[in-house]
């Protein structure tokens, strides 16, 4: 009888789940903004830091996205896109460009309670460049000749040729130096320090007190790992979390008057269906462009994300001011007669099935993929999309490129425009798709000798048309970043990297 | 089966309904399971849209009964090769028993004890993603617990007076195992069946679940939908509940045999 | 006795199965540490520094057996992604996952035993009412048996969770340190584990009692005029128990397995989620000694369920070391 009652209740208990849920009611969070009287916030972010701690050596960017709040180099960068001096005061360049000489500032402290000396710039820089018997951690430092001390406050830094990309990379982090333990207990300069890790859970960060500069508001910044996107939902509607980035609108919908603000910005990626240039059929630049011509990017944007994102037509997003150009957006307009007429000139009349390689853990990408397929089947061609770990992805893709096309997004690692287009000259070891176009490693030299600015800035861009032109990839978007913060929380600023300054962020009263 | 029990009618029926749905869904959906609308997007379930719409405005009807299609020719696929591998393993080493058998045995222990996603995950890893690397991945998974049903049904009719008569009369071995066994041990084999496939679904949409199974399955829309219970609730119940009658139709029928067979089950 | 240490043994001789099995999986795993840890910044060159510092370029049995003798002085080596000891960080999450895995054990035992007693109550009398609530009954208890655990996870959650809120799900996990709030807030995914393992379990336990109370020295005690509840716990749930202790022991085994997927769902910090973290990141010093964990406990459950049927009933004991 009372298995009778308990299957009973049990079912009355799914049958309220199916109408509660239609309805969706729940209460307002409960837990508030209890972090308002101490100054401590909670951040979620989607993945773990999994990874190296110390500033050299990490690679993912969620924790180079957290830990960028610990760490400074001899300058850092602003939201704005610019440099400003950090652990250097000032800086002079020489006239040939190859000697960058640093005045550092006073009274810089490490978290460990220690004066930042040239020594520890020195000993940064070189274990950066590879110097000290150590492997090159920063590529960009492999022109570094020499670095030197000059005076207790001055470091010189020798290049065997002039960069004009060179102080970008200078953002690398200053440590002290001998200390062993920044793998797992990392001691920077920056307004916060680092105070606990808990595996899969959490990473602490505390104010630091004796920071140089403007002192962070908060005191305490927990960041809290929550993998499973409904999971983070749960946790926003609940109140647990104040901030939370890189949400989708459908979750951003599920949030609506819960005590948040959403702020937008882009995502700073450039996400495009990179196809392999050396293999059958996209060894064909018009089998490129056909796709390219499938696709209505207005329609993903739409199908995705309610058209939140920006289109792009290269690989530059649009946070890159200078370099970005808008006119490559449309440069292909979806025109399903010249896709069909190109693939029939490429020998393709009837089309051809390919298979499109995306890492299971990128929902964007997923879904960004599978409008594609759809968009595909207008000019006859057939996309199976093959779901594989982000590990296969980086191993059979990107390290061993055995693919055809792949969804992903690419970002800039720094604030270049090398960092995005050199990818693509074709001996460089991070061409993944085996883009070979000698017009372009042409361009890409001129760029290494060029030191006035607006000609760079120039020659960038036609490197730019040259990737639209001969459709190196189908560029979709820089995807929307949507940001929850809880309502009397302000100050959060987007940077055009990958990070998040929590130094600027505040409760008002 | 003269006295069909009233479970394996209703779990045949249930079933069968849910095949003929399948198999239609095969040649014809109400929609285009991959058409795509943004004017129709999360809709909730009505006239229209039977199951709502998901978050591209596809039909979640639609894609569930082709979902289902592809769950189903997995788990099928998965426990007719895991079942056939299973029996030819069990079948030698419970009637021939030996050294080979002990050391396949502790295999099979091995294998049991290892977690079975982790073992999905590793052939997955190594065949590549794809339909047929699941089914065989699974198979490979699920084929130690069919060898162990059937060794131990061979070992424990391996010295019945009917084998050793056969044996004296002159009959081959492979006649013995396939002809004179085989549908002796099909009580046995006819319940692990059952189970094999309901585990087999279960398994793959675990690995839906986690990222590594086959796009379009149930297990895949479901994790899909999971993202968006809380908008659309009525996606996951939809491909969760779909997931949930499958197995309760088999499980049924699974009952109603053994009830069927009378004797030890009552 | 004898029975017993050809038991360990086998044991031990399984468990070291496992463990080259574990290591073997992870050579034939595409990408490995180094590629995994150095993302899109990997060249073959650093990729090549990297597998020399983390010694995977020795070759694969020098591997298996460094990493066989670490195990038995207790060194279980460093993450290569945390880079700090196995040991710390798998103890760190065991008692997450152990006091999961106990709870929802604790919850089959509890809700199973009973109602698979109820169940028998009536069985075999006549009437359309009897007949009817049997296959109520039956049919719910298939129902039930039919869900996928991580479906019930995401139904519990979320109906306990955001419609309820007696609990926070995605809010940070307690620590063992509160051990009140620790074990309500695992409560939740034990029930979704337990759930389906319930179902199983009275089947089972029903069939077998049945098959008993259709023998012939239990129709003899009813016909003498013993009490029926009477016969029924005294008697015939003894002679049940083996294979239900047997029927448990798998149980204990699959409760662990169950977790590995529902922690996930519930975002509890156990073995399971650092067990699926580690083998994204090809992490396999962690991966290595969490296979060989719960490998142990699966076998040992095993074991143990073999001892004690034979414990209580001896004639198990000619059967040499069973299944």
């Amino acid at each position: 009888m009372k298995k009778r009652i308990l299957a009973f209740l049990l079912s009355v208990a799914l049958l309220g789940i199916t109408l509660c849920g239609c309805g969706g009611t729940t209460g307002p969070g409960t837990s508030g903004s209890a972090g308002a009287k101490d100054g401590s916030v909670v951040v979620a972010i989607a993945q773990d830091l999994d990874d190296s701690l110390d500033p050299h050596r990490m690679v993912a960017a969620g924790t180079k996205e957290v830990l960028f709040n610990v760490f400074e180099g001899l300058v850092k960068p602003t939201p704005d896109g610019e440099l400003i001096p950090a652990v250097a005061a000032s800086h002079t360049i020489s006239e040939d460009g190859t000697v960058y000489t640093f005045t550092l500032r006073e009274g810089v402290k490490f978290h460990n309670g220690e004066t930042v000396t040239a020594d520890d710039v020195v000993y940064s820089i070189e274990r950066c460049a590879g110097i000290r018997g150590g492997e090159l951690l920063v590529e960009a430092f492999s022109i570094i000749k020499s670095v030197e001390k000059k005076d207790e406050k001055t470091v010189a830094i020798t290049l065997t040729a002039a960069d004009g990309d060179f102080l970008s990379y200078l953002t690398a982090a200053i440590i002290p130096e001998g200390y062993e333990q920044q793998e797992t207990a990392p001691i920077g300069t920056g307004p916060f320090r680092f105070a606990s890790r808990t595996p899969q859970e959490s990473v602490v960060l505390e104010k630091f007190e004796e920071y140089w500069g403007t002192p962070a508001y908060l005191n305490k910044v927990t960041v809290r790992i929550i993998e499973n996107g409904d999971a983070l939902v749960l946790a926003l509607q609940s109140g647990s979390v104040d901030i939370c980035a890189n949400l989708t609108t459908t979750q951003i919908a599920q949030i609506q008057g819960k005590g948040y603000n959403v702020v937008e910005s882009t995502m700073n990626l450039v996400q495009a269906l990179y196809l392999n240039n050396a293999e059958k059929p996209f060894d064909d630049e018009r089998v490129r462009q056909a796709l390219c011509y499938a696709v209505d990017k207005q329609t993903v944007l739409d199908l995705m994300a309610d058209g939140h994102g920006t289109a792009i037509g290269s690989s530059m997003y649009p946070t890159f001011g200078k370099y970005f150009m808008e006119e490559l957006t449309d440069h292909y307009t979806q025109n399903v007669e010249k896709a069909r007429e190109l693939l029939t000139q490429a020998g393709y009349p009837h089309g051809f099935t390919f298979t499109i390689k995306v890492p299971s853990n990128h929902q964007p990408h997923i879904d960004t993929a599978e409008v594609l397929k759809e968009q595909f089947k207008a000019i006859g061609v057939t996309a199976e999309i093959q779901l594989i770990t982000w590990e296969s992805w980086l191993s059979d893709v990107y390290v061993g490129r055995q693919f055809q096309g792949t969804v992903v997004g690419v970002d800039a690692g720094n604030m270049t425009a090398r960092a995005l287009l050199e990818r693509f000259t074709s001996t460089y070891s991070k061409n993944f798709i085996n883009y070979n176009n000698p017009a372009y490693d042409q361009l890409f030299a001129q760029v290494l000798e060029e030191r006035d600015d607006a000609r760079r800035t120039d020659l960038y861009k036609q490197m730019q048309r040259q990737l639209t032109e001969t459709a190196a990839n189908v560029y979709i978007q820089d995807l929307a970043n949507l940001v929850a913060i809880r309502e009397n929380l302000t100050g959060y600023e987007f940077y055009p990297m990958y990070v998040m300054d929590m130094s600027t962020v505040r409760y008002v009263d | 089966m003269k006295h069909m029990s009233p479970y394996f009618k209703a779990g045949v029926l249930l079933t069968a309904v849910l095949l003929v749905l399948i198999i239609i869904g095969q040649f014809w959906t109400p929609y285009d399971p991959e058409a795509m609308s943004s004017a129709e997007k999360l809709q909730a379930p009505s006239a229209a849209h039977w199951m709502g719409t998901d978050n591209f405005g596809r039909d979640i009807f639609s894609r569930v009964i082709r979902g289902a299609g592809t769950t189903l020719g997995i788990a099928l696929a998965t426990v007719i090769l895991s079942c056939t591998a299973g029996t030819v393993i069990g079948a030698l080493t419970g009637y021939f028993g030996g050294r080979v058998d002990a050391i396949l045995m502790r295999f099979n222990d091995a294998l049991t004890a290892f977690p079975s996603i982790l073992l999905g995950l590793v052939f997955v890893s190594v065949l590549g993603g794809g339909t047929w690397n699941v089914i065989l991945a699974l198979s490979i998974v699920f084929t130690p617990s069919f060898a162990r049903v059937t060794r131990s049904a061979y070992a424990s009719v391996r010295d019945a007076n009917y084998i050793k008569s056969a044996r004296l009369m002159g009959a081959g071995k492979v006649r013995i195992l396939t002809i004179h066994i085989l549908p002796n041990i099909m009580q046995v084999l006819l319940p692990a069946l059952t189970i094999g496939f309901n585990n087999a679904v279960l398994a793959e949409a675990s690995m839906s679940y986690l990222g590594i199974g086959s796009m379009g399955s149930l297990g895949y829309i479901l994790s899909d939908a999971q993202s968006m219970l809380y908008s659309a609730p009525w996606y996951a119940l939809c491909a969760g509940g779909t997931i949930v009658l499958m197995i309760f139709g088999v499980g049924l029928m699974g009952e109603g045999l053994q009830r069927g067979e009378g004797g030890r089950y009552a | 006795m004898r029975y017993a240490v050809r038991k360990v043994l086998t044991l031990l001789m399984t468990m070291l199965i496992v463990s080259f099995l574990a290591f073997l999986a992870f050579e034939l795993v595409s990408g490995d540490a180094a590629v995994a840890l150095l993302g899109t910044n990997a060249t073959q060159e650093r990729l090549e520094a990297l597998r020399e510092e983390l010694g995977l370029n020795r070759p694969f049995m020098t591997r298996y057996f460094s990493w066989l003798a670490g195990f038995f002085t207790g060194d279980l080596g460093v993450s290569f992604s945390y880079k700090i000891p196995v040991s710390g960080l798998v103890g760190q999450k065991i008692p997450a996952t152990l006091t999961l895995s106990l709870m929802s054990f604790v919850l089959i035992v509890a809700a199973s035993i009973p109602l698979g007693m109820w169940s028998v109550r009536w069985e075999g009398r006549k009437g359309r009412v009897w007949r009817t609530i049997d296959a109520v009954r039956t049919t719910f208890n298939q129902l039930f048996m039919s869900i996928p655990p991580f479906f019930s996870g995401i139904l519990i959650s979320w109906v306990f969770g955001i419609l309820l809120r007696w609990f926070q799900p995605g809010g940070a996990f307690p620590t063992p340190a509160e051990p009140g709030r620790f074990l309500w807030h695992l409560l939740f995914p034990a029930v979704a584990i337990a759930l389906p393992r319930v179902a199983m379990t009275v089947r089972m336990l029903r069939s077998t009692i049945i098959f008993q109370m259709n023998s012939d020295y239990v129709r003899t005690a009813i016909s003498r005029g013993n009490d029926r509840s009477n016969v029924l716990w005294r008697h015939v749930l003894r002679n049940a128990l083996p294979p239900v202790v047997a029927f448990l022991a798998q149980t204990m085994a699959e409760v662990v397995a169950g977790s590995i997927v529902v922690e996930q769902v519930f975002g509890v910090p156990g073995l399971g989620r650092l067990l699926l973290g580690g083998i994204s990141g090809r992490d396999w010093p962690v991966v290595q000694s969490i296979i060989v964990i719960l490998a142990f406990w699966v076998v040992l459950a095993g074991t143990l369920g073999d001892l004690v049927s034979q414990r209580i009933d001896p004639r198990l004991r000619l059967g040499g070391d069973g299944e």
